[in-house]
């Protein structure tokens, strides 16, 4: 409790971000009981301007905006942390076992990274979302082959490191088996780099998903992506306003407390980085 | 140096082949082809008719052939300049590009020309207010420019533009050696909508630097001669600030290719990212392919660039 609280005084910033992430959880996990509508339902008649009875009125198929916003939380953050938590937890394990093998195994897994690295990530994953076809789902896979390789590459480097430590050394003078060292020495030690790139990536994963949604390959369009209401917003730009409006204050804001909560979490984590990032 | 440029230069062509093959197996995996969709729209009557024009389309493009031996192929005529004909525009792909490149390389030179402008004083201000209000703010306006995603910086300006100016996308496009004015009229606005959030980091990296470096001994006597502040702010603190500045700005340059997608859908550019958009939900794969080939190739080359600039500018760096 007093280590949450000296946190508290010393990032600031980092608290402000942990309420907009508390805040947009609590949004995604109750969305069943605080959206008015479902996010599917066209009831209604099509743009209506925000009125009490539709705070941020409806879409171009009669939707309630306000309910799609919601359920967008949901969506947005099941995207975002479904597929960091699957893509950098495999990347880390890749980049941290293939550092320790060493050799062909390590050059060979080096030159598959460049291969998908040298991919602009939104033309990458234009090119997945093509070839797996329009799904929620879909988009998770396309960002898991995205964020794989850049976790590989981070830890990669952290695991080199470590293994050119005396404690590495000494464990394996005791003649501990290799399996041993990664899962007793290397990795518990690559977990700082771990929890760094899941809290930053958090937010990149999100914006990925409503810029391919937003452009119409990401989820369907009956989905309620934050990009893909915008999309529709766009068609409508002079008459119905408040379908770009809303859902862009909804990703913006959330995407501001991510990165305002992941640098604080990159600050704590990171001595070497404590204060200096402004 | 020069050993470690050969280094660089050879680890570019297996990153390169690993690309395209990635790509190239992602357009054959991607459901429907291009036979399928052109017999289909005809709208023939009897589906046997249309299996039989279906595999005719599909032995005239190759796409019966093994998938190794077409990649072979497309590499081969790639490597001349020779793209093959895209499907549904019924011309050469390298026309296509010969028409596109030029204008989706001209978007991310005026981005990022517009985000130093503004980018680099602004992190000089914050960084000596240090904590002062007018540090506060630029750190706030950088910050929101950070958390903003391109997709909705951009639609608001087109909701300014659309409300304010009642100005709508043109559908003629014009090239800056056409008449200049006429084509930054028309750049501007997608160029503005990046332009803000690149400059979040570029002015949180100056700031930091130039913190960093205000602090240093030489600098202290560049004051202690009794210099003007303004002398030495720019002269000898700004200038060795900037070299982690300049490779970041170098590895943007990479990553504006993504944001060029959906600008260009945004504004109606007719550039690559449009072009790349289109072709993909028409399952125009030559076209893919080279646009994504082109795209790779000036991303690695950027990169290649970017690192070899570093080691020319700081001395200290040593490549083994």
């Amino acid at each position: 409790m007093r280590k949450t609280l000296t946190m508290l005084r010393r990032q600031p910033l980092g608290a402000a971000g942990g309420v907009i992430v508390l805040v947009l959880i609590a949004v995604a996990v109750l969305a069943p009981r605080l959206a008015p509508h479902g996010p599917k339902e066209a009831t209604f008649a099509p743009y209506l301007a925000p009125s009490a009875e539709f705070p941020m009125g409806t879409d171009q198929l009669g939707r309630d905006v306000l309910s799609r916003v919601i359920w967008g939380a949901r969506l947005s953050l099941y995207v975002g942390l479904v597929s960091v938590l699957f893509g950098i937890t495999a990347g880390s394990l890749w980049g941290a076992v293939t550092a320790y093998l060493g050799g062909a195994a390590d050059t060979g897994s080096q030159r598959v990274v460049d291969s998908v690295m040298a991919l602009p990530p939104i033309i990458l994953a234009l090119a997945l979302m093509a070839a797996l076809g329009q799904s929620v789902n879909n988009v998770i896979i396309a960002l898991v082959v995205l964020l794989t390789p850049t976790a590989a590459r981070t830890v990669r480097s952290i695991a080199l490191g470590i293994i050119a430590s005396p404690y590495m050394e000494s464990a394996r003078a005791v003649g501990a088996s290799n399996r041993r060292i990664i899962a007793r020495h290397l990795i518990p030690n690559c977990m700082a780099g771990y929890i760094v790139l899941v809290t930053t990536n958090v937010s990149y994963a999100i914006v990925v998903e409503a810029s391919l949604s937003f452009i119409g390959a990401g989820a369907p369009p009956d989905e309620p992506s934050w990009g893909g209401m915008l999309t529709a917003g766009i068609q409508a730009i002079e008459t119905a306003p408040w379908m770009i409006f809303f859902p862009g204050v909804a990703i913006s804001l959330a995407v501001f407390g991510l990165n305002l909560f992941g640098d604080s979490i990159r600050d704590v984590t990171d001595p070497r980085l404590r204060g200096g990032l402004g | 140096m020069s050993a470690y440029v050969v280094r660089r230069l050879l680890l570019f062509v297996p990153a390169l082949v690993g690309a395209s093959m990635l790509i190239f197996v992602l357009m054959r995996l991607v459901p429907g082809d291009i036979a399928e969709i052109l017999v289909y729209q005809t709208g023939s009557e009897t589906s046997g008719v249309q299996q039989k024009q279906i595999q005719r389309i599909r032995q005239e493009l190759g796409l019966t052939k093994p998938v190794m031996v077409q990649y072979l192929s497309w590499m081969g005529g790639a490597v001349r300049g020779d793209f093959g004909k895209s499907y549904t525009q019924r011309r050469p792909v390298w026309d296509i590009l010969r028409e596109r490149f030029p204008r989706s390389l001209e978007l991310p030179i005026l981005t990022l020309d517009i985000a130093l402008i503004w980018a680099i004083p602004l992190g000089v201000l914050s960084a000596v207010h240090q904590n002062r209000p007018l540090d506060y703010l630029a750190r706030i306006a950088s910050l929101s420019g950070l958390s903003i995603p391109l997709f909705v910086s951009g639609a608001l300006i087109l909701y300014g533009l659309v409300r304010v100016f009642h100005w709508i996308p043109p559908l003629e496009f014009v090239a800056f050696t056409e008449n200049p004015l006429e084509n930054l009229k028309q750049l501007i606005w997608p160029a503005l909508a990046q332009a803000y959030y690149i400059s979040a980091p570029i002015t949180r990296l100056t700031r930091s630097q130039m913190l960093e470096v205000i602090r240093q001994d030489y600098v202290r006597t560049a004051r202690a001669k009794g210099l003007a502040e303004r002398a030495v702010v720019y002269r000898h603190a700004l200038r060795n600030s900037l070299l982690p500045v300049v490779t970041f700005v170098g590895w943007w340059g990479g990553r504006l290719l993504g944001g060029l997608v959906i600008r260009e859908v945004i504004f109606v550019v007719p550039g690559m990212g449009t072009a790349l958009v289109q072709a993909v939900s028409q399952r125009d794969s030559p076209t893919v392919q080279a646009m994504v080939f082109v795209m790779a190739v000036v991303f690695l080359v950027v990169n290649l660039f970017v690192d070899l600039l570093y080691v020319w500018l700081d001395p200290r760096i040593h490549y083994a």
